[in-house]
């Protein structure tokens, strides 16, 4: 399992409005990147691009991984909201997509991945009965049974208070080390914290974004880490202002 | 606990009791002559005496709408299912799905009993007509209206139509069925009555009409009552069903 890195150039559309003129950016092979943005840009738009979803948005350029390989197949997702099916507990919401495709189940395996994210003993739970970090954690271990190299997240952290959200991005960080990560948020702390490469969404273009020295996940409360978040507060707010940066 | 359950015995008591008892102020008050509305002592009465008669009627009643209802609920999840599958069948046949739904399907029962006559089939045939569409469009609905993030992860994990109608639309649409079996229980005892009423030499509707006929009122008003009592039971088993596969579905 060797982790592709993302290249995507092009100018994407809506309908016939722009939403972001041409960029060309990479997504680094077996590292999180982060794609920051206000709402509305398009981050979504291009996400589901790139897992061969069906889009609002048409991107008038490529995507390719760079071993040449196709992306659709090699991808899983994790959204804001945890996606669980409610009727189904948790050992069964971990291996649904193997149950979509007939594969055989493997439920000690599964079990593994919910004690990994530190559930033991919530295998026969349902939705209903957790909390919502509980449940983003659940739908981190079916990210992780399904065993796919590229992995896309679309601000799945931001529904949590903030001790739950450092803590379920330490346990993503360490669960996901190794695939090829894309993170889409609106939260510059994030994006600091986690990001071994970032970008910036605007309309007119993807602008890359200095990070701190440290490796992630760095920590939320070092000096280097707050002050590279106030520094891109700072160009986000400028961006936001002007429309560009 | 126990005192839980003597306050629903005693509400039930009183929600029963209290109209029974201004019902029989009513008719003994007034003097309205017991042809027209006979008193519930009279009714209870009736109900005693020809409880032979009401009990085969109602067996032969409750036996069509059993059969009827069957046939309704099976073919409609079957074509629910099978217009979720089948883009082709949605275009040929939703048009039909709303058309039916604005024409009253109870408007039918004096033609199905022209051209299957005054026994069974034609009955059977009403109650499941009156039946099938509500339990289809109620189903259908549901079973497309799978939520957004469902459907991406039922794309991403490669799965195929059949296994994702079992798997992720079925049952997110459970309560769509439930709520079509809601209407299907309530329409059911209708199509009895107006089936039977159209053309039928037996049944607690048939009985309706012969007592109605000969001035037997309080008769009437019994046959009235046991088919209430029959459909209050589909209702009541609509609920527990409901109930159950809520609990079934949501937690433990």
């Amino acid at each position: 399992m060797t982790a592709p890195a993302i290249h995507i150039e092009g100018a994407l559309h809506r309908a016939q409005s722009l939403l972001i003129d041409r960029f060309a950016i990479t997504f680094a092979a077996g590292g999180w990147s982060a794609l920051l943005g206000a709402s509305g840009v398009g981050k979504t738009s291009l996400f589901r691009l790139i897992a061969g979803l069906p889009s609002a948005a048409l991107l008038d350029g490529q995507i390719a991984a760079s071993d040449g390989a196709p992306i659709g197949p090699r991808v899983a997702m994790m959204a804001q909201d945890d996606q669980l099916l409610p009727w189904a507990d948790a050992l069964d919401n971990i291996m649904i997509s193997a149950r979509l495709r007939g594969d055989l189940l493997q439920p000690d395996h599964a079990a593994a991945l919910l004690s990994d994210v530190g559930l033991a003993g919530f295998e026969r739970r349902k939705p209903a009965q957790m909390s919502a970090g509980q449940r983003q954690r659940v739908a981190l271990a079916r990210l992780l049974y399904e065993d796919r190299t590229i992995v896309l997240l679309d601000e799945p952290f931001s529904a949590l208070d903030v001790m739950t959200r450092v803590a379920t991005q330490d346990l993503a960080a360490r669960l996901l080390a190794g695939r090829t990560v894309v993170l889409i948020t609106h939260d510059p702390a994030e994006a600091i914290r986690l990001a071994d490469v970032a970008w910036i969404a605007t309309r007119a273009g993807i602008l890359p974004c200095p990070l701190p020295a440290a490796r992630p996940p760095r920590p939320p409360e070092a000096v280097s880490t707050l002050s590279s978040q106030a520094a891109l507060f700072q160009r986000l707010r400028l961006i936001s202002e002007t429309g560009a940066a | 606990m126990m005192q839980n359950l003597f306050h629903t015995l005693l509400r039930g008591l009183v929600v029963l009791l209290v109209p029974i008892a201004g019902w029989q102020a009513t008719v003994t008050l007034s003097g309205i002559p017991q042809y027209i509305l006979p008193g519930p002592i009279l009714v209870a009465q009736s109900l005693w005496d020809n409880a032979g008669l009401l009990w085969q009627n109602a067996l032969w009643s409750a036996g069509n709408l059993g059969l009827g209802l069957l046939a309704g609920i099976i073919l409609g999840i079957e074509t629910a299912l099978m217009l979720a599958l089948s883009p082709r069948a949605r275009w040929l046949l939703r048009p039909m799905l709303v058309i039916a739904q604005a024409v009253p399907v109870f408007a039918l029962a004096p033609v199905i009993t022209l051209w299957l006559g005054y026994g069974m089939p034609s009955k059977i045939v009403t109650i499941a007509l009156v039946t099938y569409f509500p339990i289809t469009s109620a189903l259908f609905d549901r079973l497309v209206a799978l939520p957004a993030g469902l459907v991406d992860l039922s794309q991403l994990s490669g799965g195929n139509p059949c296994r994702e109608l079992l798997f992720l639309r079925l049952p997110h649409a459970v309560p769509g069925l439930l709520s079509g079996l809601r209407l299907a229980v309530v329409y059911g005892p209708l199509a009895v009555l107006i089936g039977e009423w159209v053309g039928s030499s037996q049944g607690l509707g048939h009985l309706m009409l012969m007592s109605n006929g000969r001035g037997q009122t309080a008769l009437m008003f019994a046959a009235l009552l046991v088919l209430a009592f029959l459909s209050l039971c589909l209702w009541l088993a609509v609920e527990a069903l409901s109930r159950w596969a809520t609990r079934l579905l949501l937690c433990g």
